[in-house]
């Protein structure tokens, strides 16, 4: 049956890496273990449905026997034995393909048990971002980009780095590794390989709107003299992925072709995750870090043109349903500070917002500000310092 | 496709020319709906229906009859969602080769959202809550439920509900967002118009209805109960039936406030589930599924109990092991609170959570195999009958087993990474929905309806019936476990690979012959009803039946029982027959009984306009209904005529015509 279905394409049952390997194995077993229940089970329907008709006059009747300690034991303990089994292999078999592991050498296998070169190499950093409704796939070691269209080197571990700059989605590429969503203002990670050179199929695996359906992409799994040209193919691209180009690219398309950038950004992949591409959007990190810090007091409540991202106006709505307008609160005061207000604008001077310091009542010193490069509370770089928790 | 804007009028809202959707095939169904809803209003006018249905059935406070029109709801929304259902399954079979098919993404993404939820919210639930109201005061020896008007109240709750749901297809749109309407696409920037506020309402309403439904149950079955039935003599039926108003009384308030939190963000701009300012949208999916996970267990759990009380029945023989199947159906209800996170593995859980909550579903398998497996032993040494219950209790057997196993298959949480939203998801869901909750309704109405109506139904179609379903539900469904293993993943419109459509052609083969199976269905009702004096069945037991709604006559009395019955173990009714008790023939009281009322019927449109407004902003019906609300609920408290008593006179006579039957039985 698993090779017939192999036969009529059932990627799934014959993915082309290892992790989908292993992830069909873990299937395979689970049904098999379970057949072992379900098989007696159907025949039991069969037979008992058959033998005890009414029909048939020989059968035993016992009108009055409804218990028996012995079979009540047999019934729970021999589901209970599979579950344990299953539930232990659920355990190591879940820890083992977390997407968010890192890939052993192990995984670098060819899919026909060859041995291969075990690559020590670091897994290929791609960045992932679903947008309205195409892939967009960033890699930053070669500081290029592309659209609907991913290579990678076969043998080589893959590290996906994965976000979206609208709804909730989920990135799956079926022959090679199981799905993870992606989604905004959030970062999610998948590790695969690919053993077997080849053109597959990727996909949206999760509803996300009206071009849906034509949010797939073309996975090649190259060697590495293919993947080098594919790359340089990139780089030839006059394209450049700038915060104005995404900005542009991140409107709604439908079935879009792939398309190459031979420049990136560099710190493109971190705006779209913090949602601050935009200019003059304050990173969600940095709110973050100054709500941590004690938040930036009652001011902060009310001007939140600075963070708002999609929260009204996305794919519809040109005005907020009950008249929302986005406004600026310079100060929100004791009536002391209002007569210092009216005092200070008197003088035609604008009012500097109040240092929030006071408010934390546990003096911390407000946060650096964002660009600050020596500050730990810079959230823009790829990568963060040694030491530093990103997720502040 | 019509996005009409959000500009609003005072007196209408953003209700305008532009809320008529511009697609031929709507305005098709809207003529057909008009047509036919004009010759019914007709027919009733001209049979001077509409007195005798406004005073015997839309403000009957009687269990039996609220009951019979959840039933008939429940039919009727089946055919809207089976009509979905065909829709999709030519949209899929014809999008193939650069062809778009028949369906633009606005009509089509309305119409998978708009089947789940008919099929969960409006087909499935008051198919439950329907068979609960009729059976479950029966079978305790109760006259009514504990609060009769609320019963009455919280059905047209349930259709006001459904009355939304069905008015979204000829004004404004339905959501596009699936049946759980996951934020941020359900967010006001992302569906900006009435679809996801439509779906809101509707689910809101007949929440209502749903809640309050499961609160009076619940105090039914633990107060009404007739002298010497303790919990542990109860029927199956009504231990299962009592687990499920558990689980909605502690579930639906979840989702209660889950859909007020996205009104709040839909409406006032709030941040509960936004991207921006700190909202979370993963809390919605948590939220929904901590609702959505019990709600699978609210539709199973009584069908579990029909099964129960088909099998025993039939088998001629004792259910085994009742308590290990208390047991069971207790578990079931309490692990069902412990796994809600399988729906969304891949959403980035770490490996130990997600391996707890693998392990904890498959946990949920020891107890469900274990009632399996008592099925199979009443079967044993039993002297099986095989009238239409038994056989679809068999088909159900054999369906569910199979539905089961690919559950457990996806409660692996690295089995889930690859088939997780695939078709193989869809056909597995549907295995266990169509083959569990649907055939065993389908057993319960073949089982009860000669209780309800007082004759059989026609075997004939039947069977025909069953065999196209089980036949049509397994050439449907198996293609999709198929396609969930190429990598096809669920909602797509279009498709690239021709290689696939082979298998969507013989999908909607089988959904053909489940329509045939429905069309059989109707065709089994109509026949009986034409046939029924052939049919009758005055012995108000036709089965030899175990529980005591048998000992009743067909249909029963409206106050149930002259007398309450006394239990003194389990099997009530089979007791009585086998120690040869009669029943008292004289001392008659007279019985205290509720009055009707259309105080229920009027709560109900109000919402449902109070609804509607707020879907359109008409600010000022929204507030104007509301207040009609409270108002109608004030003067209701004031009235003092809601009850009754039934003479011992006509209890006499009554009982006495009952007798008389009986007598010509014996003869």
């Amino acid at each position: 049956m698993a090779l017939s279905l192999a036969g009529c394409k059932a990627v799934v049952l014959a993915p082309s890496g290892d992790v989908a390997a292993q992830q069909r194995d873990l299937l395979v077993i689970s049904t098999l273990l379970m057949l072992v229940i379900i098989i007696p089970v159907m025949v039991m329907i069969g037979l008992f449905a058959w033998h005890y008709s009414a029909k048939n006059k020989d059968a035993t009747y016992a009108p009055d026997w409804d218990h028996s300690t012995k079979l009540e034991l047999v019934i729970w303990a021999i589901p209970l034995l599979i579950i344990v089994t299953l539930g232990a292999l659920t355990w190591v078999g879940t820890h083992l393909l977390d997407p968010y592991r890192p890939l052993q050498p192990a995984s670098a296998t060819h899919s026909d048990n060859e041995p291969a070169a075990v690559t020590a190499e670091a897994p290929l950093q791609v960045q992932v971002v679903a947008l309205d409704w195409k892939w967009l796939f960033i890699y930053p070691e070669y500081n290029v980009a592309s659209v609907n269209e991913l290579a990678v080197p076969v043998d080589r571990a893959v590290e996906f780095t994965l976000t979206s700059s609208t709804v909730m989605n989920a990135f799956y590429i079926p022959a090679m590794a199981g799905m993870i969503y992606a989604m905004p203002g959030m970062e999610t990670k998948l590790h695969g390989i690919f053993n077997k050179p080849g053109e597959y199929h990727g996909l949206a695996s999760h509803y996300s709107g009206a071009g849906f359906s034509g949010m797939h992409f073309k996975a090649l799994a190259e060697d590495q003299a293919g993947f080098d040209k594919w790359i340089a193919d990139l780089r030839a691209s006059p394209d450049t992925l700038d915060r104005p180009r995404y900005l542009e690219l991140e409107q709604p398309t439908q079935n879009v072709p792939p398309m190459a950038f031979g420049q990136v950004d560099p710190q493109l992949f971190q705006r779209a995750v913090n949602m601050c591409v935009e200019e003059g959007k304050m990173c969600m990190a940095e709110m973050m870090a100054r709500d941590r810090a004690g938040g930036m007091g009652l001011e902060g409540a009310v001007n939140v043109s600075v963070l708002t991202y999609d929260k009204y106006d996305r794919r519809g709505t040109p005005r907020p349903i009950l008249g929302w307008e986005p406004f600026q609160v310079a100060g929100i005061c004791t009536v002391d500070e209002l007569e210092q207000m009216f005092a200070a604008a008197a003088r035609k001077e604008a009012v500097p917002l109040r240092d929030p310091t006071p408010m934390r009542g546990h003096g911390l010193p407000e946060p650096g500000g964002f660009f600050q490069p020596s500050s730990p509370n810079d959230f823009s770089q790829t990568a963060p310092a040694a030491g530093v928790d990103r997720n502040l | 496709m019509a996005i009409a804007s959000n500009e609003t009028t005072f007196l209408f809202g953003r209700l305008n020319f532009g809320a008529i959707p511009q697609e031929p095939i709507v305005w098709a169904t809207f003529v057909a709906v008009a047509i036919g809803g004009v010759a019914l209003l007709a027919v009733l006018t001209k049979f001077k229906l509409w007195g005798y249905l406004w005073n015997e059935w839309f403000t009957s406070v009687d269990h039996k009859k609220i009951g019979i029109m959840y039933l008939v709801l429940a039919l009727i929304m089946l055919l809207r969602g089976f009509a979905d259902a065909i829709m999709m399954r030519i949209q899929q079979v014809w999008a193939f080769g650069g062809s778009e098919g028949y369906l633009n993404s606005h009509h089509y993404d309305q119409i998978f959202t708009a089947h789940g939820v008919i099929m969960i919210f409006f087909v499935a639930m008051p198919f439950v809550t329907g068979l609960m109201n009729y059976i479950v005061p029966l079978q305790i020896g109760a006259r009514d439920v504990s609060f009769p008007f609320l019963n009455n109240f919280s059905f047209w709750m349930t259709v006001g509900g459904a009355v939304l749901v069905m008015a979204s297809l000829f004004i404004g749109e339905f959501a596009q967002t699936g049946w759980l309407a996951f934020p941020p696409l359900s967010g006001i920037g992302y569906s900006p118009w009435v679809g996801v506020d439509y779906y809101i309402w509707g689910l809101q309403v007949a929440g209502v209805g749903t809640t309050l439904s499961g609160i009076n149950l619940l105090v039914t079955i633990l107060k009404m109960r007739c002298p010497g039935m303790t919990l542990m003599r109860m029927p199956v039926f009504t231990w299962t039936a009592l687990c499920t108003n558990v689980l909605i009384v502690a579930t639906f308030p979840v989702l209660t406030m889950t859909l007020i939190l996205l009104t709040l963000d839909r409406y006032l701009g709030t941040n509960f589930f936004t991207n921006d300012l700190g909202g979370n949208p993963m809390m919605y999916v948590n939220l929904i599924w901590i609702w959505g996970h019990p709600e699978v267990y609210i539709l199973i759990l009584p069908l579990f109990g029909v099964f129960s009380e088909v099998v025993s029945t039939y088998s001629g023989k004792r259910l085994f092991g009742y308590t290990s199947m208390v047991y069971a159906t207790v578990c079931i209800t309490i692990l069902s609170y412990l796994v809600w996170l399988h729906h969304f593995f891949t959403m980035g859980a770490g490996a130990s959570v997600n391996s707890f909550f693998g392990i904890t579903t498959m946990i949920i398998s020891i107890p469900t195999g274990a009632k399996m497996f008592n099925w199979l032993f009443t079967m044993y040494r039993g002297k099986i009958r095989y009238e239409l219950p038994m056989m679809w209790a068999i088909a159900f057997m054999f369906t569910f087993v199979l539905g089961g196993m690919t559950g457990v298959l996806l409660a692996v949480p690295p089995a889930d990474f690859v088939l997780h939203n695939s078709l193989f998801l869809v056909a597995h869901f549907h295995n266990v929905i169509i083959g569990g909750v649907l055939f065993g309704c389908f057993a319960a109405v073949n089982f009860w309806w000669p209780k309800a109506f007082g004759f059989k139904l026609n075997v004939f179609w039947g069977k025909v019936s069953l065999w196209c379903w089980v036949i049509g539900f397994w050439v449907a469904f198996t293609p999709l476990y198929v396609l969930g293993l190429m990598g096809v993943t669920r909602r797509m419109r279009v498709f690239d690979d021709p290689d696939l459509r082979i298998w969507f052609i013989i999908a909607a083969i089988g959904a053909a012959i489940i329509a045939a199976g429905i069309a059989a269905m109707l065709i089994q009702f109509y026949v009986s009803i034409r046939d029924r004096e052939a049919l009758a069945d005055v012995s108000g037991d036709p089965w030899d039946g175990r529980t005591l709604e048998w000992a009743t006559s067909s249909p029963p009395p409206h106050y149930n029982f002259a007398f309450t019955p006394v239990s003194h173990g389990l099997d009530t009714w089979w007791d009585m027959k086998r120690f040869g008790q009669t029943r008292p023939q004289a001392n008659y009281v007279p019985i205290h009984m509720p009055r009707n009322t259309g105080a229920g019927v009027v709560l109900a449109a109000l919402s449902t306009i109070c609804g509607f407004a707020l879907i359109w902003y008409i600010w000022w019906l929204a507030v104007l209904s509301f207040i009609g609300i409270i108002v109608v609920t004030i003067v209701h408290t004031f009235n003092y005529n809601r009850d009754y008593y039934i003479p011992a006179e006509e209890v006499r006579n009554t009982e006495d015509e009952r007798d008389r039957e009986l007598a010509t039985l014996g003869a």
